[in-house]
């Protein structure tokens, strides 16, 4: 199972478009792919995309933990946007919201 | 009284290429209990969880077998049991308290538990340190959310 990751630079925001399934085994591909784009671009802010993400368990949510505390410590924010229902479930369970601003765009919607 | 209509059991390698296998495996048997999809994608992400923590914590990274056991009963319940045999957890309450984790990189939420308690039914976890863990998941599909 393939977990792919695209990143493109739009002023100083970087969006991070993860596409696949997250889980343990695609977690540690990602965590290095996405880190290798936040310290090439040190962008003030980031988004990650979660818009192509079909699947997602709690090692989705040590990633996102991990690469939000990584964005802040290079003086940045991350957010997400889009992430599915199934995604969203697990973001809301852990609480996710309360720390990292998680927006639904209208381009994309949620129909995941 | 419940009556089991369908049973597969299959043993696999502790090995992270297998957690899609597991997924994959367990969404096709519930399906034919004709979840909603909501229920599915529960069953689904409990089932990784489960087989993650065989995987991570029980074997530690380095192989072992994970023993994966679905039941589909007549009343609509899906019963999915996973062993493995590894180290085991010596405070089970502890581990199931939410955002409990031994990891010391940063990299694991300490969710795992949490989800699959809130993705199922009802959840039991048996283990003997040194001897290996047992997760017990049931959920009722097809019976409205």
């Amino acid at each position: 199972m393939e977990c792919n990751v695209k990143g493109e630079l739009n002023g100083s925001k970087l969006t991070i478009t993860i596409e696949g399934e997250i889980d343990h085994h695609t977690a540690r591909g990602l965590r290095q792919k996405i880190d290798e784009l936040l310290y090439y671009y040190r962008p003030a802010k980031t988004a990650l995309d979660l818009s192509s993400v079909a699947f997602m368990d709690s090692s989705g949510l040590g990633l996102i933990l991990g690469r939000f505390t990584l964005a802040r410590e290079l003086g940045g924010e991350l957010m997400l946007t889009d992430p599915n229902e199934s995604v969203s479930k697990v973001l809301e369970l852990a609480g996710t919201s309360r720390l990292i601003k998680i927006e639904k765009t209208a381009v994309k919607g949620n129909s995941k | 009284m419940k009556k089991l209509t369908n049973e597969v059991r299959c043993k696999f390698s502790a090995i992270s290429e297998n957690e899609s296998f597991a997924r994959s495996l367990a969404v096709t048997f519930a399906s034919q209990a004709s979840p909603t999809i909501t229920q599915l994608a529960d069953i689904k992400c409990a089932v990784s969880e489960a087989v993650t923590n065989c995987i991570v914590h029980a074997y530690g990274g380095n192989g072992g077998t994970v023993d994966m056991t679905m039941r589909r009963y007549d009343n609509g319940e899906i019963v999915v049991t996973v062993k493995d045999k590894g180290i085991g957890i010596e405070d089970v309450k502890a581990a199931r308290e939410p955002l409990f984790t031994t990891d010391t990189t940063g990299e694991r939420s300490g969710m795992g538990f949490s989800i699959m308690e809130s993705m199922t039914d009802s959840l039991r976890v048996k283990s003997t340190p040194g001897k290996g863990t047992s997760v017990t998941m049931k959920i009722r599909v097809g019976v409205g959310e």
